[in-house]
């Protein structure tokens, strides 16, 4: 069997559908802004072996490409090489072209038959946007390849970070991809159990848009409406899991409509109206039932542990019942999240402090002002 | 004329009778009457609505069908022949009550639910807590909150009235004149003590129910009735009633001999003077006119309360909808081909209209491609038999439901389809005082109440075997729900996968 009909067979066709999944997540961020080797991501998600079953792991890095900081960075996987040349077109006259070259990958035992991994470092011609921002240009290119081109899917787009996914463990996926060789300020990785479909490349996590990166654990019961609420603003769910639609609650709620995080954590995961009851200021009350009123459709239901990645930080969540685990660390500049904390101890033996993040309140890392890379 | 009908039922009266008279005095349709120590019956009269089997304290009476034989025939059901010799006797519209009783398929009972398995725990509602609090009222699309130097949120959007009701169950809207006051004030207590909104009709509010305006919905329909300054300010919200789903299309008729005195001071009518309402608004001819009325009830009500529109669930329904919105609506009740009635041309009730499941999937789709979903609340109405109902309502895109015919049947309905006769022997849809008095209002309440409670505790059972604790995620989540037994156009629209698809 070729790699190509692997693929074939193994993208779900038709509608898409939600997979159900548990998983391991974890990550790391210097606070300063100092570059951490991949190996060390790869490492504490090795240490949660047992958490995935090798139908999917994946890796988000900030900060890895200094170089082209200025620059959109495409991760593009492609289940054949002649579907390549429309997305290459269509990039080439939609965008200006600053690089493109296919991602180096390492042979790799437990790694099978891979789709074609190529990325691309592009600016966007303010000619081209007319009363579009620049971010929203590039996801309706994104759009446009996921749902019309065929056998192309853009697994990340945003500048100097990429994402690197496919199907396998994640410490051999880590191999496969070379991420010894990269060095990022913030690493998110995830290792993947789905539970009821055929693994794809394009499946595994991380799920990534502009600047934002999801990893997820858990099942998100809400997904129908989730995924038809995020459909009413253009955003097409294509990559056939829950997970995709998270990462678009994220770009319109925070870059779009420009509400604060905490605002954000309060929509997906947001206080039970007897919580809400007991709020002693008023002004507080009123806040809290108006972002429940107005979003009750973006409320992620159904048992989940996440790690939201953006380029100033990450932020550790979990449903209001706290249905699957999480835990966070620090160190220092270093801020850690992960599944369980034997990850965390694998990579750093005896962290200042170590919690458990209570059910639906977030756990925060940001980068210190000073590290803010201004691109 | 000699009638060439024969009776539809059979009344029975056993060797068990003691002769007490119960029946006879049960029975509002003159169907029994005593003849010497025992009931005798005049079948022909009979509707079948059971009150004297219940009231029987002996146990002696049965109604059975009159099951005369004629030659089978499937393209000429007896009922059909039966309502052509009635027409040849009378020369006039045949009337009915209640809702359409014919055999058209029920979508509800091919949609079945998902429920959790391993990969998503379900959710015990007796342990854990379960939200089914529903706020109607329209939202924005998004809001403005701001950010303080040290973390403080502070919302800047001002959102528009909303109503927060316990469960996503409201009581439908009767007249007063459908039914009588008795039955209002069980509507009106029992939305009460569930900490919902009932909906008064289009004949006015009673006077003595002033005090039940926050739990009532007032509508304001093409006759006008009983639409004041008071009316409107003491209610919770207003409903301007466009169409039933029952007769859409058509007005309605309260005959003068239904209009009691205490019904014309309601609808500010002569007493004993018939109550038409128009088929049309004769102030609205187009979408435009609709906005206006939307906008003169918002300011005569200073902008306090919820101003929506009732549609029937008619071919169009999902662009009618969707004018309603942009006119300004804050709530649209669309009304399904299986609502109920007083009163309405059984042709009408039995072949106009549209099923609430279709109309709501297209309804909220059309809306979703807008982008203005979140400016309305949905509310189906129009055949919501049980909890199951509600819930795949819910998780076809309606914000909550309306029930009328199951209120009723709650409160002693049998669906004899008589309510057009005025003689309801269960004295719901009757304005004879004696009739109206078997409707003790404490223990309606009670009745009632009990079965929003029940249908609450289900819903809450249903979302924790979804693995979802607060009904909104169960809203518009069409992904919950599979088809069985439907074809492929229904699926499109419903927007329902085949069970057995992933």
């Amino acid at each position: 069997m070729s790699p190509e009909d692997w693929l074939a067979d193994s993208a779900p066709a038709g509608e898409p559908r939600r997979v159900p999944s548990g998983c391991a997540t974890g990550g790391i961020l210097d606070q300063a802004g100092r570059p951490i080797p991949g190996q060390m991501i790869a490492n504490l998600m090795a240490a949660m072996h047992e958490r995935s079953n090798g139908l999917g792991g994946g890796f988000a890095g900030y900060g890895i490409y200094p170089e082209m900081a200025q620059c959109y960075a495409l991760h593009v996987m492609y289940d054949r090489d002649d579907h390549r040349q429309p997305v290459e077109q269509l990039l080439g006259n939609t965008t200006f072209l600053v690089r493109s070259e296919r991602i180096y990958t390492r042979p790799t035992r437990g790694i099978g038959l891979a789709p074609d991994m190529w990325r691309y470092f592009l600016q966007v011609p303010p000619s081209n946007l007319g009363t579009l921002s620049e971010e929203d240009y590039v996801v309706r290119l994104v759009m446009r390849i996921n749902q019309e081109l065929h056998g192309a899917w853009v697994v990340s787009c945003g500048k100097n970070l990429g994402v690197f996914k496919g199907v396998g463990y994640p410490e051999d996926i880590a191999n496969f991809f070379r991420l010894d060789e990269y060095k990022a300020y913030q690493w998110v990785g995830h290792g993947r159990f789905p539970t009821n479909t055929v693994a794809w490349w394009g499946g595994a996590h991380p799920f990534s848009l502009l600047g934002w990166t999801v990893v997820h654990n858990g099942e998100i019961s809400s997904y129908g409406i989730n995924r038809r609420y995020v459909e009413m603003y253009g955003y097409k769910c294509t990559l056939k899991t829950d997970t995709e639609v998270l990462v678009y609650l994220v770009d319109l709620i925070i870059r779009r409509q420009r509400l604060p995080w905490q605002a954000l954590y309060a929509i997906l995961a947001p206080p039970f109206w007897e919580q809400i009851e007991r709020m002693s200021h008023p002004e507080k009350r009123r806040l809290y039932t108006a972002l429940r009123q107005v979003y009750g459709s973006a409320m992620a239901n159904g048992p989940f542990s996440i790690i939201i990645g953006h380029p100033e930080g990450m932020i550790g969540l979990t449903d209001r019942a706290k249905l699957r685990p999480l835990v966070a660390a620090r160190q220092g500049d270093l801020f850690l999240l992960a599944s369980e904390e034997a990850a965390i101890r694998a990579v750093l033996p005896q962290p200042e402090s170590v919690w458990a993040p209570k059910a639906g309140f977030p756990a925060e890392g940001r980068l210190a002002a000073a590290a803010v890379m201004q691109p | 004329m000699r009638s060439y009908l024969l009776p539809d039922f059979l009344v029975q009266v056993s060797d068990a009778c003691i002769g007490c008279g119960r029946c006879v005095r049960e029975c509002s349709f003159s169907a029994l009457e005593m003849s010497g120590k025992r009931p005798k019956a005049n079948h022909a009269r009979c509707v079948a609505c059971r009150r004297c089997v219940v009231f029987c304290p002996t146990g002696a009476i049965s109604v059975q069908r009159n099951q005369v034989a004629s030659r089978d025939n499937a393209y000429w059901p007896v009922a059909l022949r039966s309502d052509l010799l009635r027409q040849a006797q009378t020369g006039g519209i045949l009337l009915a009550g209640a809702g359409n009783d014919l055999a058209y398929p029920s979508i509800w009972d091919h949609l079945l639910l998902d429920a959790s398995q391993v990969t998503n725990p379900s959710i015990d509602p007796l342990r854990e807590p379960m939200e089914v609090t529903t706020f109607l009222g329209s939202k924005p699309a998004a809001l403005r909150v701001a950010e303080s130097a040290t973390g403080e949120l502070h919302l800047e959007t001002e959102l528009p009235p909303q109503l927060r009701l316990d469960t996503p169950i409201i009581i439908g809207a009767m007249s007063l004149g459908a039914v009588n006051l008795n039955v209002h004030r069980i509507l009106a207590r029992a939305a009460q003590a569930a900490g919902t909104l009932w909906n008064c009709g289009e004949g006015g509010l009673h006077e003595e129910l002033y005090p039940f305006g926050p739990q009532t919905i007032v509508q304001v329909a093409s006759g006008r009735f009983g639409v004041h300054r008071h009316y409107l300010e003491q209610a919770a919200a207003v409903e301007i009633k466009m169409g039933q789903g029952a007769k859409p299309g058509i007005g309605g008729h309260l005959p003068g001999e239904k209009v009691t005195a205490e019904i014309a001071a309601t609808r500010m009518i002569p007493e004993g003077a018939d109550a038409l309402s128009p088929a049309p608004h004769h102030d609205i001819y187009s979408i435009e006119d609709l906005a206006q009325l939307v906008g003169a009830l918002k300011q005569a009500t200073n902008y306090s309360k919820p101003v929506g529109v009732k549609i029937a669930a008619v071919h169009h329904v999902a662009a009618i909808a969707s004018g309603a919105a942009r006119a300004g609506a804050d709530f649209i009740t669309i009304d399904g081909f299986r609502g109920g009635t007083g009163a309405a041309p059984k042709v009408v009730r039995n072949h106009m209209g549209i099923p609430i499941e279709l109309a709501l999937a297209a309804v909220d789709d059309r809306l979703r491609q807008e982008g203005i979903r979140n400016q309305v609340t949905l509310i189906a109405s129009g055949g919501i038999r049980c909890s199951a109902d509600m819930v795949k309502a819910i998780a076809l895109g309606a914000d909550l439901v309306a029930i009328g015919t199951a209120a009723l049947i709650s409160l002693g309905c049998t669906l004899c389809q008589a309510c057009y006769t005025g003689r309801c022997a269960w004295g719901l849809t009757t304005q004879d005082p004696a009739l109206a008095a078997r409707q003790n209002v404490e223990e309606g309440v009670e009745r009632l109440g009990n079965l929003l409670n029940a249908w609450s505790a289900e819903l809450k059972e249903m979302l924790g075997a979804l693995g979802i604790n607060a009904v909104e995620s169960l809203r518009g989540n069409r992904e919950r729900l599979r088809a069985v037994g439907l074809d492929g156009e229904t699926l499109a629209i419903l927007g329902v996968q085949a069970a057995g698809r992933e």
